[in-house]
């Protein structure tokens, strides 16, 4: 874990200081060391709640009810350095706390487990330089994710350039997370469990994702990006404490078990269109494949009405279907000579229909409620609902302050 | 026929685009035009990572924590 640590860290500070590197070559009698302003800082919080029948920890069967708070801050401040390029900092930190209906069941021998509610913590920190001249931005980063039992460690890096007119620009990003998994075994197989896997156990997951993404500005009301996301999985990419029961006369139990790698590429299309004076429309698709023969479709659409300088509605829609990994099946209708096995509904065969509200009012001249600082304040709803019986409630309110 | 959807967007993209100057872009800056997912988006878009198989090229997350609940 330690040298995972300390490798993510190095990875975002090699990139951080080979910028630093080039900015230092350079002198500049006229240059005063300028303070850090604050740009923005964001205020996200939001509930969300769902209920189902199709519980992975049950074999795929029974409640997923599930409510979670979560909420990030985050500060973004930035300076010229000597160069004239500027460089932003962000520093992000995240807190969600869940209780979760179906997890219980891992041991429901207790009235309560450690596993029903559980507190995720996710600091990161990111660093950006814009060199105007090149016409280029350059940004690392590193992340870290801590609950119960599950560790993450993560670094990115980034280029982006854009053409002179600024009209057209191309990024790549790089992302690598280093998770280390607590193995949790439903309570039925702590005693006889798979050599492989033990209760307690630390297991190792690594993901690496590779991002494209090219934005054209169209004409003055239309921009386009087509984004490719490559990603590839290694290690425990199966939840331990899911249960799969068999076909057979004594309807066997086992924990869930999948591939320890998974290779995956997404590829959208996202577009945004400002139509007469008051209504924005924003368009996306995504096409997604993976080497578990999932193969799904994303398509969102969301007007936006501007209902004055200062407030808009808008009205998000949303239709995703998938198709199912090849190790899924249903409660008992797996066979025991099978080497993978999941009954976990997140990867079954469904579509779904998403639909929701926004309002938001912003004033950056005065701030709202007469607070110079608060740049703007945004509510949203939305409605989830899956065909094989799962919906889902959420409520973000985000907040900006300038 | 998702490579000739592609191949036809990417063309009309092309074919069409005109050349937008500094002064023409107060609609493109609006913050609502932005080519990314919205901050209010941020939980929404965790929220579907986790109940569904398919994740990336949105600008979301895409690893760290389990997403097993």
């Amino acid at each position: 874990m330690k040298k995972r640590i300390i490798s993510a860290a190095f990875l975002a500070f090699l990139l951080s200081n080979s910028v630093k590197a080039q900015d230092t070559k350079s002198d500049s009698t006229a240059y005063k060391k300028q303070k850090l302003k604050i740009e923005e800082v964001n205020f996200i919080t939001s509930y969300y709640t769902q209920d189902g029948n199709n519980s992975a920890v049950t074999g795929g069967i029974g409640t997923e009810k599930l409510t979670d708070i979560s909420n990030t801050l985050d500060i973004k401040v930035s300076r010229y350095n000597k160069k004239l390029n500027k460089q932003t900092f962000g520093f992000e930190l995240g807190v969600d706390s869940y209780s979760s209906a179906s997890s219980d069941k891992i041991d429901p021998s207790t009235v309560t487990s450690a596993s029903y509610s559980d507190i995720r913590i996710y600091p990161s920190i990111n660093y950006t330089v814009q060199n105007e001249e090149k016409r280029q931005i350059l940004s690392a980063g590193i992340s870290t994710s801590a609950e119960y039992d599950y560790f993450s460690i993560g670094a990115n890096a980034g280029f982006t350039k854009f053409s002179k007119d600024k009209n057209r620009e191309v990024s790549v990003k790089a992302m690598a997370f280093f998770d280390t998994w607590r193995v949790i075994l439903p309570i039925e197989l702590r005693n006889n469990p798979d050599p492989n896997f033990k209760q307690n156990d630390s297991k190792p997951r690594t993901s690496y994702n590779l991002g494209v993404t090219l934005s054209q500005i169209i004409n003055k009301n239309f921009q386009m990006a087509l984004l490719v996301d490559a990603g590839y999985q290694e290690g425990l990419l199966a939840t331990k404490f899911n249960r799969v029961y068999f076909n057979d006369v004594l309807a066997t139990v086992k924990s869930e078990n999948l591939p320890d790698t998974r290779f995956k590429l997404p590829i959208g299309v996202r577009s945004s269109y400002f139509l007469g004076d008051n209504i924005i429309l924003r368009g996306y698709y995504r096409y997604y494949f993976d080497n578990w023969d999932i193969k799904s479709h994303t398509f969102s659409f969301e007007p936006t009405i501007k209902l004055s300088a200062f407030s808009s509605l808008s009205i998000p829609y949303r239709y995703y279907v998938q198709t199912e990994a090849e190790y899924f099946k249903p409660i008992f209708q797996h066979q025991l000579n099978q080497e993978f096995f999941t009954s976990d509904y997140d990867l079954s065969a469904f579509s779904s229909n998403m639909i929701g509200l926004g309002y938001k009012i912003t004033d950056s001249n005065k701030g709202l409620f007469q607070a110079k600082h608060f740049n703007s304040l945004e509510i949203r709803y939305g409605y989830y609902h899956r065909n094989n019986g799962l919906a889902s409630h959420i409520l973000t309110l985000a907040m900006k302050f300038k | 026929m998702t490579k000739k959807i592609i191949l036809a967007i990417a063309l009309i993209t092309l074919v069409s685009c005109s050349e937008v100057k500094e002064y023409q872009k107060s609609k493109i800056n609006d913050s609502d035009m932005e080519l990314a997912a919205k901050k209010s988006e941020k939980f929404e878009n965790t929220f579907m990572l986790y109940r569904e198989a398919s994740s990336g090229a949105n600008g979301g997350k895409t690893g760290g924590g389990c997403g097993c609940n």
